[in-house]
């Protein structure tokens, strides 16, 4: 049993109609430092749960997630409804606003004042805990791979076994016999000795009353009824109709459209635009200078645009404006020099003595890599509605971060957190872009400049030109090995280091070990991608064990195999993927395998892809084995769904993704110059999960990180080509290169 | 003003400067099933059929779609409560993720199914291949497509 018992508060109360609604709210003891980045500020964070028990046996689930279809609102509200032994057909869910039925004091105290399980005399420190708590409420981040893994771990299945035993104790307090003679079965109380049954529903208002249990039991993995199973999404269905409402389609009575055109440069400012709408555009209402972007808000979308583009804005010069791509890397390489030389590198891990060992290995290998800019391109631009009043303000919109809008919006505006009303809608992709506020806070300051609501509507190019990035990184590696090939030394330098804190670790045993990293300084804003740091660190160590394998003369399977003896999760699914790949077996001319695994935000993943190199060096990844043991699968068709997903998001960054720097700006705006994966391009995956009964893992990016190098591995056996610098799409690979390499 | 059929519904929009059929459906049609991606045919979320066939709504002047028969995702199904077998058949494949992408991706599979009932994979690459899924579900939409072709043919029969 996990010990969250001295830090979640439970409290019941009864609803005008007879509605029962538990709360729970969680502070975890240790802010989880996977996700402590993504958070808005510092400060305690709160998971708060809701349910609520209709007297037509309806239960609702009320999430604090955003649905940005990793299928978050499904997966919870089985977790819920499997500890309480909910119909499953009568559960319904709802995103929790980001507003005041959530966070407001007077329920949450109400919460409060019902809990019976500390003492009377702490009941204020209690309270003054809560609302403190509640008031600084800034954990409802949906990012990290966590909804599963805390949110449902330690808090929906907390919430639903606590109301199962307070409808079981109300149950035998009305039919006067011991509560271990009752069961819960599909939303209804049963005792069969008696043969009396109630539904939840109704026995709702006197669990209302019923001292709220502080130790809720958690059933056992062979109890579960729902966890485990693969429910149809309760999101899908309004997905295939055109119903579902992303941020995109929010529609506002009277509201108008704005779209902008931010400075090219980071850190730039407008110089002088004229804000005088003119005769000649039609629909136009206002252009506001926003200081680093202009926009203008007109009856349309395309009124708008189309006004933004004829519009002569300068802008003001800056220290950046003559910086490409090529510069910023001969920063980075001097940046690494100059540490080194100083004495000025920050140690990420340090075990033994890796020089000494470096200098006396038997095999010296070292290698230079280089990756991009990424931006995360989701398929819907950037977009805000908002709605500025006199001591109010309304924010529709999509985002993975919706409690850290308010606090945004709260702040430009100068309001109280409570005059700010979030109504937060799907997410066409977030992948870490939507856990940003920038847009937000434009469309306020566009908002206040008029008396009526404003949608903001990014372009494409707006959109992947204004980006928090992917880090782009250098990265030497060395690595010494002795007569049998068994490595000696390791060392790492790279650039940047954001979180989580241990992307840079290699699984493998190697005695001596130097990882470090340089800061220089960038204009370029970083961003969370899909991943993060996971996302650049798989690929070079993946890459570069592999480089040691072929060094070691060892099929790159066994190497692994031989240094993970200390994982067995690692050696597991290594395993299952050899024989689900068919490892080893022939392949025709011009194919190759490559294999990468790794840990990331909890679950342990190995991908084999099966790549064609044509004679012209058009790369083909035909098929991907993917083998993952997320401890155990809550929802295993979304479990799989987001392999896919996360493989597919990967192999796009590797085989085309880049984003350049020319003259201090991003070179690329569109999917014509930012080319993604497309069906005729996507790869055959198959998923195998693998629940090795260790804690839930994550699901939405623990994929992405490995299939950049299981392909590039695949394409060094393919034709003895190794690319160390991403996208691949950079490197000649046809066949009359092979044959001189 | 430019008139509209749309769904069997005719609407008046304001359409001038070569407004895109898109910006009309969307705004001032209200049908915002049809989704805004690239604006520039590059990514097919904004797939509307137009007398049948599959258009990019992003590039289409709304003025060049009046006195033509407009379907977008809101009309495809024949009658309310209803689902198109394509809509059917992305349900039972759980295709979507995050679903922004799956209007475009739904017109672009009946359009295709409208030609190929029964179609190849370099068919299915062929006539997917403008629209993109940032989710990476071509997997499922490839099995989705496969799934209402073969209950096209039981229908048929």
């Amino acid at each position: 049993m996990k010990k969250w018992t001295r830090r979640a508060f439970i409290g019941a109360g009864v609803l005008a109609g007879g509605t029962l609604v538990l709360g729970i709210a969680i502070r975890p003891g240790n802010r989880a430092s996977k996700v402590a980045g993504l958070i808005a500020s510092e400060g305690e964070t709160v998971m708060n749960i809701w349910l609520k028990i209709a007297p037509d046996n309806i239960i609702t689930a009320i999430i604090p997630h955003a649905e940005m279809g990793q299928g978050v609102h499904t997966a919870l509200a089985m977790m819920l409804a499997d500890e309480m032994d909910a119909d499953w057909s009568k559960v319904k869910f709802e995103e929790a606003p980001a507003e005041k039925e959530y966070a407001n004091y007077s329920i949450a105290k109400g919460f409060i004042a019902g809990n019976a399980h500390f003492p009377k005399f702490l009941d204020e420190t209690i309270n003054g805990i809560f609302l403190t708590a509640v008031k600084s409420l800034n954990f409802q981040i949906t990012g990290g791979s966590a909804s599963v893994r805390f949110t449902g771990q330690d808090a929906m299945r907390i919430a639903g076994a606590a109301a199962k035993a307070m409808l079981l104790q109300a149950a035998a307090d009305t039919w006067k016999v011991p509560a271990e003679e009752l069961v819960a079965e599909k939303s209804f109380v049963k005792h069969a000795n008696s043969g009396r049954s109630a539904s939840f529903g109704e026995l709702a208002p006197a669990a209302a009353k019923v001292k709220t249990p502080s130790h809720p039991k958690l059933k056992s993995q062979k109890e579960f009824t729902l966890m485990g199973t693969s429910q149809p999404r309760l999101d899908i269905p309004a997905k295939v109709t055109g119903e579902a409402k992303f941020g995109m389609d929010v529609q506002v009575p009277g509201m108008k459209y704005a779209t902008v055109k931010a400075a090219p440069v980071f850190g730039s400012k407008v110089k002088s635009v004229d804000t005088t709408v003119g005769s000649g555009q039609s629909g136009v209402l206002k252009i506001v200078n926003l200081g680093d972007a202009v926009a203008v808000v007109a009856e349309g979308y395309w009124q708008a645009k189309t006004a933004l583009d004829t519009l002569p804005i300068s802008f003001e010069s800056t220290e950046n404006d003559g910086l490409n791509q090529a510069e910023i890397l001969s920063r980075y390489r001097k940046a690494m020099d100059t540490d080194l030389a100083e004495g000025n590198l920050e140690t990420h891990f340090k075990n033994g003595d890796a020089s000494k060992a470096l200098q006396e290995a038997k095999v010296l290998i070292e290698a230079e890599y280089q990756l991009p800019f990424l931006a995360h391109a989701t398929m819907e631009p950037m977009n805000c509605t908002a709605w500025v009043q006199p001591g109010k303000c309304e924010i529709w919109c999509g985002s993975q971060n919706p409690l850290g809008v308010k606090a945004a919006a709260a702040e430009v505006l100068e309001l109280e957190l409570d005059q700010v009303t979030v109504h937060n809608q799907l997410l066409g992709g977030g992948f870490g872009r939507r856990s940003e506020t920038d847009v937000i806070k434009q469309a306020i300051l566009i908002a206040k400049e008029v008396d009526f609501p404003v949608k903001l509507i990014w372009s494409r190019e707006e959109d992947t030109q204004h980006d928090f990035y992917r880090e782009a990184t250098l990265s030497r590696l060395k690595a010494g090995l002795d007569e049998s090939g068994i490595p000696t030394a390791y060392s790492h330098q790279f650039i940047f280091k954001h979180h989580p804190p241990e992307a840079a670790d290699i699984p493998y045993a190697v005695p001596n070990q130097l990882i470090q990293y340089s800061s220089p300084p960038s204009h370029v804003p970083w961003g969370n991608w899909r991943s993060v740091d996971h996302s650049t660190h798989g690929f070079l160590s993946e890459s570069f064990i592999d480089e040691m394998a072929h060094a070691a003369k060892k099929d790159p399977v066994a190497y692994r195999k031989s240094l993970i003896k200390d994982h067995p999760r690692l050696l597991a699914v290594l395993e299952l993927a050899y024989e689900k790949s068919n490892w080893g077996s022939p392949l025709p001319a011009n194919w190759g395998r490559g294999v990468a695994i790794g840990q990331s935000f909890g679950s342990v993943v190995a991908e084999v892809a099966e790549v064609e190199v044509n004679l012209e060096g058009k790369v083909k990844v035909h098929r991907v084995v993917c083998v993952a043991d997320p401890g155990f699968a809550i929802h295993p068709d979304g479990f799989t769904a987001q392999m896919e997903s996360g493989i597919i998001y990967g192999l796009a960054a590797a085989m085309t993704g880049e984003i350049t720097i020319e003259n201090g700006a991003v070179a690329q705006g569109n999917f014509h110059n930012y080319p993604v994966t497309r069906m005729s391009e996507a790869p055959k995956i198959e998923t195998h999960i693998l629940n090795s009964g260790n804690a839930p893992g994550g699901a939405g990016e623990p994929s992405t990180p490995f299939i950049a190098p299981a392909v590039t591995n695949a394409i060094f056996a393919a034709t003895g080509i190794r690319i160390r610098q991403l996208p691949i799409s950079k490197t000649d690979l046809r066949v009359s290169i092979r044959q001189t390499t | 003003m430019t008139k509209l059929l749309i769904n069997g519904i005719e609407y008046e929009v304001n359409a001038e400067n070569g407004m895109p059929l898109l910006w009309a459906i969307r705004e001032q049609c209200g049908l915002t099933g049809t989704k805004f991606g690239c604006g520039i045919a590059q990514c097919g979320a904004c797939t509307v059929h137009l007398d049948g066939q599959p258009i990019r709504s992003c590039i289409t002047p709304a003025i060049s779609a009046e006195g033509k028969s407009i379907t977008t995702i809101e009309g495809l199904a024949k009658n309310p409560n209803t689902l198109h077998i394509v809509q059917e058949a992305w349900i039972a494949e759980q295709t979507p993720q995050c679903g922004y992408c799956q209007s475009g991706q739904i017109m672009s599979a009946v359009a295709l199914l409208n030609e190929h009932p029964d179609p190849t994979d370099e068919q299915i690459d062929a006539a997917m291949s403008g629209n993109i899924c940032r989710c990476g579900m071509y997997g499922r939409i490839r099995s989705a497509i496969k799934r209402a072709s073969a209950s096209l043919q039981s229908s048929t029969l």
